[in-house]
């Protein structure tokens, strides 16, 4: 459900964080989470446990509001799993208490070496069968590679953002930077590496993770089912800011991700209007050109993000920003606060003005 | 085993249980001076001395209160995390300083709680349980304490210089490798691997303790469950610690020299490094659940008032689980990108150990159902830990499934899972046991009162914590995160466990109150409180020093129930060793399956050596740190002469005379060597973890040999290497065959060879030694520029640095039998150094095979 809001919410290619509405909506929940904790006995812990679990299991992040093949496919083993699970639990500490809490006259030693065959041998074994199978049965879908011929992505995870280069079939990458944009259906193929240290790539509505190693490329196939806005995460620890290493994944109709795509492809847009041509001027006077690049322009940095059209996106700072002018402005002022450990300088030391000028030129850039 | 010297002929061949106690006892003025005897010797040092004690029982209760004085800094720090993450976007700590507590919430909780507090309840309880009066190695145990408290205090002071490790307890490079520069990762590295040793020591003192001083007629299949479980973990020590001391050895080497282990670029490889912490860190697992687990497996019988229905069962179980664990450590790896078919297989093994877990619950179960329930606090914890952790089990269960791994790896949904898993398996038991075992240590028990208060303090807590975890996890809360975005779903989840966390903090506060409370009021317990069937509870309420006045004749799994009288034959000394006529501190050495005493141990006493020993040790890791090269070596020289000095002055003496009546018309000896002495089973176990931690380092050559084209790298390495590999080799194995000759002529007392042959065995070694480290240093293999050439060098000086122990253990032999303290049939020395000697030609043999002999096949 929340997620078909986001959506909603974001037609203008932007999400501001979370609107209004869906704080209250989010915050509603959780109050209701609290007051039905509060209300209940501590021996039904358990069956708060699972109505917690059907009472709140949407989210950008949730696993359980699947959105791609692999991920449904998990969902669904999950909850076999999950309903398994507690009666396995309701049956074992049944019977612990029965013979505790009732103390039946002694049974013999036979009954309890049966006891001990059936439900410590026989039972488990016949249990385990049952979930290997079924979940083996999943994982050649799971590792089955995107057929050939279909769209590929080249994921960088850095310290602490994402590198993405969409490679068209003639040997060409497009590069952007802490989001990704795929057509719903179609099945897509995701290279994953790092140059630093070890992350791990995780749209948990779309898919499982995998981890993104130095030396090495892994390659995973997502198919996303339905169009929305979702959140990505860097699963592994990888050191200061790991919490604030995210991503944002728009699933659109191919049609609109076909426009997105060509438009990304195309160089930065020239800046409009006094202060953004301002802008312009600052950002190459400071020598951000070292870092990033804007493609048509002379700043062709490769060490940090790509900002071709970086107003366009979803979020700043990997995640963890909305993106409007704003919000430029405070990244670029106090990068360090935001994000700690963060490779940028904080230009803080720039004057207002200055900064108001280069936000307005990168929030231009969409 | 040979035949028992000294036994009565008729009773030769005798079954265990036929040899009966004294028929009368000894009168009541002999007795009296018997025991007045026994307490002088087994006196515990008193005022300052008190901290030079060495005995089992005064070095188990310090292991205890160390162990559990880390936990609860390690659960300090778990309250600062929740605090921090009580609310999203809190700045309450900042990231680093966060990063800090998590690794070191979990690197405490595992190496300086976990591990070392079965050791400690080992070292404390196996004595009582096996009738022994001590374990074989007094000033080991000593020594593994004194390291372990001073290593894992350097590891948590660091917090308070903001100087702590941040790589995580899993340490995984590069991150932790090249992109932590501090010295946070050093001091885990090397506080770390020096409890590792100290927990190696303890296993080593445990099995030989286990299989060497059971009360006689404790038939390996009579003795109580809890050894059995203690002796297959103290087993799963010695093959799954060597792994990470390998794998630390390598970090340690990238950080320090830049030798290319992990490095990508020049070759090496950051899985590796997985490979062998979770060879490691998985069976850790076990190595936690399978003790406390034993403390549950001496309560159910006490309180369902019947003997363990399944005791083969449990037993086999055990052991099955021992052995599984080492089979399952990639489920850590799931998603590394691993082929399908590794995932499948590891799947299937990490579903399987479940079955024998299975096993162990329902057995006890089996019991209290065959038996009749005597309710108590104690077994309130056992209950609350089967309920807790049938549920991680069972969510374990989920996450062995590789599709559901790839959704809920390194998400919250593990930190509950294996929270359940561990405060289930391992916590609750031990707080159980704390409840049960309590009286051994003041003769006084714990209140009912309080404990009642304790548990459902800690069982509400953690639940509220943990339970809403799960949840998290699966909204998608990744693992190891300092902060969190609001609005995700899990900000109410969080603050419920934030809440939960202090509940369960109050109720440790109630434990820690009800142990500490004074309790000078409060009468002794009743001797045997809870009507236990197992030798421990033979001790007298307070309890003395001397283990136990004498030591029975077993011819069950329950003496206590099964023997009638036998608390008043112990007592009047109507058993074993009743006296201690020289007023030496001795115990009975028995065989290892059938317990058939062969020898009257004599065990070391009170010592300053051991302490200065771990503190000049710990000197030579700590300044190592900080890169103070000469004071470590300082630091380093002063532990080895003290180490000398204890082996000179306290192992292997050569007794007064040759037998001793031991009571019951038995005498026997008290000198015993090669395999029929504890030192040389110490020696052999010491060789299997050792050759563990070399069987790492081999792995990791093959492991980039299978992986990467480019090891070796081409060309290959100069014929020169291959030359001088071979004539080193040619050399130590010289070397050591002159030492089992030498070792032969000294059985001979044939002086003229013995002092002929041992220095020229000492000239082989150093030669061979110097021509090894010659072969890549001749080959110009510089370590730093590929993994090959230092994967090499790192062999070679693994082999060289034996050697060169080796050489002063030849020495060290040398020295012996020239002061007469080693002679022809004293010869303990010389047959340890022997075998010793056998694992360093295999070492030899393994490195110049591998190293020149490998690229040649390959």
């Amino acid at each position: 459900m929340l997620v078909q809001i986001i959506a909603q919410n974001i037609r203008r290619h932007r999400i501001g964080g979370l609107t209004a509405s869906q704080r209250r909506l989010a915050s509603a929940r959780s109050g209701r989470i609290c007051c039905r904790r509060q209300g209940r006995k501590v021996g039904s812990l358990v069956v708060l446990g699972s109505l917690l679990v059907l009472a709140g299991c949407s989210g950008p992040l949730s696993t359980l509001d699947a959105a791609g093949r692999g991920a449904e496919r998990i969902a669904t083993l999950f909850w076999w799993l999950a309903a398994s699970a507690i009666l396995i639990w309701v049956a074992v500490i049944g019977l612990t208490v029965y013979a505790v809490r009732l103390r039946p006259e002694p049974h013999s030693q036979r009954a309890a070496k049966l006891l001990i065959i059936g439900g410590g041998v026989a039972l488990p074994t016949l249990v385990l069968a049952g979930y290997l199978v079924y979940g083996l049965s999943l994982l050649p879908d799971l590792l089955q590679p995107a057929p050939p011929g279909s769209l590929r992505i080249a994921v960088t995870g850095e310290q602490w953002w994402w590198r993405v280069r969409y490679l068209a079939p003639d040997g060409e990458a497009v590069e952007l930077a802490n989001e990704l944009r795929l057509p719903v259906g179609e099945p897509v193929e995701v290279l994953l590496d790092s140059p630093d240290v070890i992350h791990s790539f995780w749209i948990p509505s779309l898919a499982g993770k995998l981890d993104m190693i130095p030396g090495r490329v892994n390659r995973m196939a997502l198919e996303p089912t339905k169009t929305g806005v979702f959140q990505g995460a860097c699963a592994e620890y990888c050191g200061t800011a790991h919490a604030l290493m995210r991503f944002y994944v728009a699933v659109e109709e191919k049609e609109k991700f076909a426009r997105w795509l060509a438009r990304q492809k195309q160089p930065a847009q020239a800046a409009a209007g006094p202060l953004a041509r301002r802008g312009q001027e600052l950002f190459l006077a400071n020598g951000c050109g070292a870092c990033h690049a804007i493609r048509g322009t002379p700043a062709e940095g490769v060490i940090g993000p790509d900002l071709t059209h970086v107003g366009g996106r979803l979020s700043l700072g990997a995640g963890i920003l909305p993106n409007e002018a704003d919000d430029f402005l405070r990244w670029m002022a106090r990068t360090e606060d935001l994000k700690p450990g963060v490779h940028m300088p904080s230009f803080g030391m720039l004057p207002t003005q200055h900064l108001r000028a280069l936000a307005a030129y990168l929030d231009g850039l969409e | 085993m040979n035949t028992p010297p000294g036994r009565d002929p008729e009773r030769l061949g005798a079954a265990p249980g036929d040899v009966k106690p004294l028929r009368e006892a000894p009168p009541i003025g002999v007795q009296h001076a018997q025991a007045e005897r026994l307490l002088k010797a087994w006196k515990t040092p008193q005022g300052w001395r008190y901290w030079s004690a060495v005995n089992n029982s005064q070095v188990g209760l310090w292991y205890t209160a160390a162990a559990f004085a880390f936990f609860l800094f390690g659960g300090i720090l778990a309250l600062l995390m929740r605090t921090q993450l009580a609310v999203p976007g809190n700045d309450f700590l900042s990231a680093d300083f966060y990063n800090q507590i998590f690794t070191l919430h979990g690197s405490v909780m595992m190496f300086l709680f976990a591990v070392p507090l079965f050791e400690a309840f080992s070292i404390f309880l196996l004595p009582q349980m096996l009738g022994a009066r001590d374990l074989p190695f007094p000033r080991l145990s000593a020594f593994g304490f004194w390291s372990f408290l001073l290593g894992g205090t350097f590891v948590c002071g660091s917090l308070f210089f903001n100087a702590a490790p941040q790589g995580g307890w899993f340490m995984y490079p590069p991150l932790s490798s090249q992109y932590q520069p501090g010295i946070g990762n050093d001091i885990w590295l090397l506080g770390l691997s020096f409890i590792e040793l100290a927990a190696i020591a303890a296993a080593v003192e445990i099995i030989v303790g286990v299989l060497k001083t059971r009360s006689p007629g404790m038939r390996i299949n009579l003795m109580p469950l809890y050894a059995w479980y203690i002796l297959v973990v103290a087993g799963m020590i010695l093959f799954a610690f060597p792994p990470l001391i390998a794998g630390d050895i390598l970090l340690e080497l990238e950080r320090l020299l830049h030798w290319p282990f992990f490095d990508p670029d020049r070759g090496g490889d950051p899985l590796l490094w997985q490979h062998l912490f979770w060879i490691f860190g998985h069976p850790e697992v076990y190595i936690v659940f399978l003790p406390a687990i034993a403390l549950v497996a001496m309560m159910v019988p006490t309180f369902a008032r019947t003997p363990m229905v399944g005791y083969g069962w449990i037993v086999l179980a055990a052991v099955g689980t021992g052995f599984l664990s080492f089979g399952l450590w990639v489920h850590h790896m799931f998603t590394t990108g691993l082929p399908g078919i590794s995932l499948a297989l590891f799947s299937a093994a990490s579903e399987a150990v479940a079955i024998p877990t299975g096993v162990q619950l329902f057995c006890f179960i089996a019991t209290l159902l065959a038996g009749r329930v005597v309710r108590s606090v104690p077994l309130l914890f056992v209950f609350g830990g089967l309920a807790v952790f049938v549920l991680g089990g069972l969510t374990g269960v989920m996450v062995a499934l590789v599709p559901f791994d790839f959704q809920a790896h390194d998400t919250y949904f593990i930190v509950a899972h294996l929270h359940y898993v561990l405060v289930g398996g391992a916590v609750f038991p031990v707080i159980a046991g704390f409840y049960y075992f309590f009286p051994l240590v003041g003769g006084k028990k714990l209140s009912d009162r309080l404990g009642r208060i304790t548990f459902w303090l800690l069982f509400i807590g953690f639940n509220v914590t943990f339970l809403p975890m799960h949840l998290s996890g699966l909204l998608g809360m990744p693992r190891r995160v300092f902060t969190y975005a609001p609005n995700l779903g899990f900000d109410g989840l969080n603050l419920i466990s934030s809440i939960g966390a202090f509940i369960l903090a109050a109720g440790f506060a109630v434990f820690v109150w009800d142990v500490l409370r004074p309790k000078g009021k409060q009468p002794y317990a009743q001797r045997n409180p809870w009507g236990a069937g197992t030798l421990e509870w033979t001790a007298e309420m307070p309890d003395k020093p001397w283990g136990i006045r004498s030591i029975p004749e077993i011819d069950g799994r329950y003496p206590l129930w099964d023997q009638p009288n036998i608390l008043r034959d112990i007592d009047e000394g109507r058993f074993y060793l009743p006296d201690a006529e020289e007023g030496k501190r001795e115990t009975l050495i028995t065989t290892s399956v059938d317990a058939q005493p062969i020898q009257c141990l004599r065990v070391p006493g009170p010592t300053w050596l051991t302490l200065f020993a771990a503190l000049f040790t710990g000197g030579l890791f700590i300044f190592a740190t900080f890169h103070l090269w000469w004071v470590a070596v300082a630091s380093g020289v002063l532990a080895f002469a003290i180490i000398i000095a204890w082996l000179w002055t306290g192992t292997a003496l050569i007794p007064e005379k040759e037998e001793k009546n031991v009571g019951l018309g038995l005498r026997l000896p008290l000198y015993r060597s090669g395999p029929e002495s504890v030192g040389w089973w110490a020696m052999f176990i010491t060789m299997l973890a050792d050759m563990t931690a070399f069987a790492g380092l081999v792995f990791g050559y093959f492991f980039y040999w299978t992986i990467h084209d480019d090891f070796p790298p081409d060309p290959s390495p100069a014929p020169s290497l291959f030359g001088l590999m071979l004539l080193g080799a040619v050399l130590l194995l010289g070397s050591w065959g002159l030492t089992v000759l030498v070792r032969r002529w000294n059985q001979g007392d044939r002086r003229a060879a013995f002092y002929g042959g041992l220095p020229v065995a000492v000239a082989l070694a150093v030669a061979g030694g110097a021509t090894l480290l010659a072969g890549p240093w001749h080959a110009g293999l510089d370590p730093v520029s590929h993994v090959y050439p230092a994967m090499v060098w790192l062999l070679v000086l693994w082999t060289v640095l034996h050697v060169a122990v080796g050489v002063i253990m030849q020495g060290y032999c040398l020295a012996q039998r020239l002061a007469g303290r080693m002679t022809a049939r004293y010869d303990i020395e010389i047959r340890n150094v022997t075998l010793y000697w056998h694992f360093v030609a295999l070492t030899v043999a393994i490195t110049v095979a591998v190293i020149a002999g490998f690229p040649l096949v390959a």
